[in-house]
């Protein structure tokens, strides 16, 4: 117990002076995870709306695929990424083991069919209300998908950080591939497992407390855009 | 004024769904005049057979013929209106921008469509906070914005009261003026008397009986029709 107090009032001192390496591995954390987010978003979103209007061939499959790789575990991932880049995998000669790269194609791959399913339920509901009206006023394939991204972007927005507080709080697959090396690609979640197993109770809890916080600032963004969504203003 | 795209020809145009024939064969020769009332029963198939005129709707056999095609020179207006989610005055800009028109020169059209309504108060507040006779005058404006050659209405006054139901047929009757050619199924045979120029009568997917008003109303040819205008069930 006494432990723990401790631990707790170093944390709050640390984050309090601004302690440089917990703001390195926040602020790497944060680097890794919005990149992962934005490469993740720029093809799920486009993908899921696709599957929303187009009707083709394999649509069900790819469908099926998604929802399927939305449940891999992390760590599987992490190893798969793993032998893809290392010096004798086909990707090995990028020479991008063990650097944030690495981490931030594990997190797109962890993260996209899930943006990815998220945003083509959305945008299924959408066409459904909106296919009809779109198709009177003769809007081509591109302006529909356009209009849909943007009216359904409170959705997309949504889905997108759903898909950042998966990929922050990720440790398993990022620890494969990055390394935990410190001031590389040490983050928060590798970071507060290794100075849990060091005995280093105040950095992890520190760590942890600015882990917590940003997904609270996720999920309350989360809860206020789905509020305005039923407000008074688009 | 010559309308360039009618007179429209349907010729032997059948529907069906999951299986089921729901309209045809049906032939129809719309000419330049109207208004056309589309009368008959529910499930008659009027809903259907606009959704075909206009194209929305895809057909089992037959062929559907323009004197001059142009899909981006139709509108509907749906039953239920469909609002995007978006500001009053963005709803009516749209079709506009679908167009290519400019932002600033929409904004200006759509702003005299607003006030011709009487929505200019709600430019600004989301479509889909609008009541149902606003969402309805709101949805016709954004139909005529483009000024089509032709316009689909689908029972467009069947939830509202008689204050909008006749501000709607004012606008209608002014985009009737202005060259517009209007198709509208409708409930109310008042509003059928008021602004029919012809009608089409349906009963169970195919056209029973066909002819100018007010002739149409006041000598009917069939028994179906006639039991129809008497308030007699028909099926
Ligand atoms: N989505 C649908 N699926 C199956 N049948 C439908 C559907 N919509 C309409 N129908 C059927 O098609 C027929 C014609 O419908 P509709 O054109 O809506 O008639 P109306 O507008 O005159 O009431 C009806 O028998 C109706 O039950
Ligand atoms: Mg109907």
């Amino acid at each position: 117990m006494h432990d723990i107090l401790a631990g707790f009032r170093a944390a709050l001192g640390l984050i309090a002076t601004f302690d440089a390496e917990l703001w390195d591995i926040s602020l790497r954390s944060l680097q890794v995870s919005l990149s992962a987010l934005v490469i993740a978003s720029a093809i799920a979103i486009p993908l899921g709306t696709l599957l929303a209007v187009q009707r083709f061939r394999f649509r069900r499959l790819v469908i099926s695929v998604i929802n399927a790789l939305m449940g891999l575990p992390p760590v599987v991932v992490g190893l798969m990424v793993y032998l893809l880049l290392s010096r004798s995998g086909p990707f090995g000669v990028l020479g991008l083991l063990f650097t944030p790269w690495a981490m931030i194609v594990a997190q797109v791959i962890i993260i996209t069919p899930l943006i990815a399913s998220i945003a083509h339920q959305a945008m299924r509901e959408l066409w459904a209300e909106y296919h009809d009206l779109l198709i009177s006023l003769n809007a081509r394939k591109s302006q529909r998908i356009a209009t849909l991204i943007w009216d359904g972007r409170r959705s997309l927005l949504t889905a997108a950080l759903a898909g950042f507080g998966r990929a922050i709080g990720e440790v398993g697959a990022i620890m494969i591939v990055g390394g935990n090396i410190d001031q590389v690609t040490r983050v928060l979640t590798t970071a507060i497992a290794l100075e849990t197993s060091r005995g280093d109770f105040a950095l992890a809890l520190g760590l942890g407390f600015v882990l917590i916080g940003l997904a609270l600032m996720v999920s309350l963004a989360t809860h206020w855009l789905s509020r305005t969504e039923s407000g008074e203003r688009w | 004024m010559v309308n360039a795209m009618f007179p429209l020809a349907l010729q032997g145009v059948t529907v069906a769904r999951r299986g089921r024939p729901v309209l045809g064969p049906v032939d129809l020769v719309l000419g330049q005049g109207g208004p056309t009332m589309i009368l008959g029963p529910n499930g008659s198939g009027k809903t259907t057979l606009l959704r075909v005129m206009h194209g929305l709707e895809r057909i089992g056999a037959g062929s559907v013929g323009w004197q001059r095609d142009a899909p981006d020179r139709r509108a509907f207006v749906f039953q239920t209106p469909v609002m995007l989610r978006r500001s009053t005055i963005e709803n009516l800009c749209y079709p506009l921008r679908l167009r290519g028109v400019g932002r600033a020169d929409a904004r200006q059209a759509a702003a005299g469509w607003l006030a011709r309504i009487g929505l200019s108060d709600h430019a600004h507040r989301p479509a889909t906070r609008l009541s149902g006779g606003e969402r309805q005058k709101l949805a016709l404006a954004r139909a005529l914005i483009g000024q089509p050659d032709a316009v689909f209405l689908d029972e467009p006054c069947s939830n509202l009261d008689g204050h909008a139901t006749r501000e709607i047929e004012t606008l209608l009757r002014a985009a009737a003026q202005s060259g517009t050619r209007i198709v509208m199924a409708t409930h109310d045979m008042g509003q059928a008397r008021r602004l029919a120029a012809d009608v089409v009568f349906l009963v169970a997917g195919r056209i029973v009986e066909t002819g100018a008003a007010p002739a149409i109303f006041a000598a009917p040819k069939t028994p179906a029709f006639r039991a129809f205008l008497n308030g007699d069930i028909v099926t």
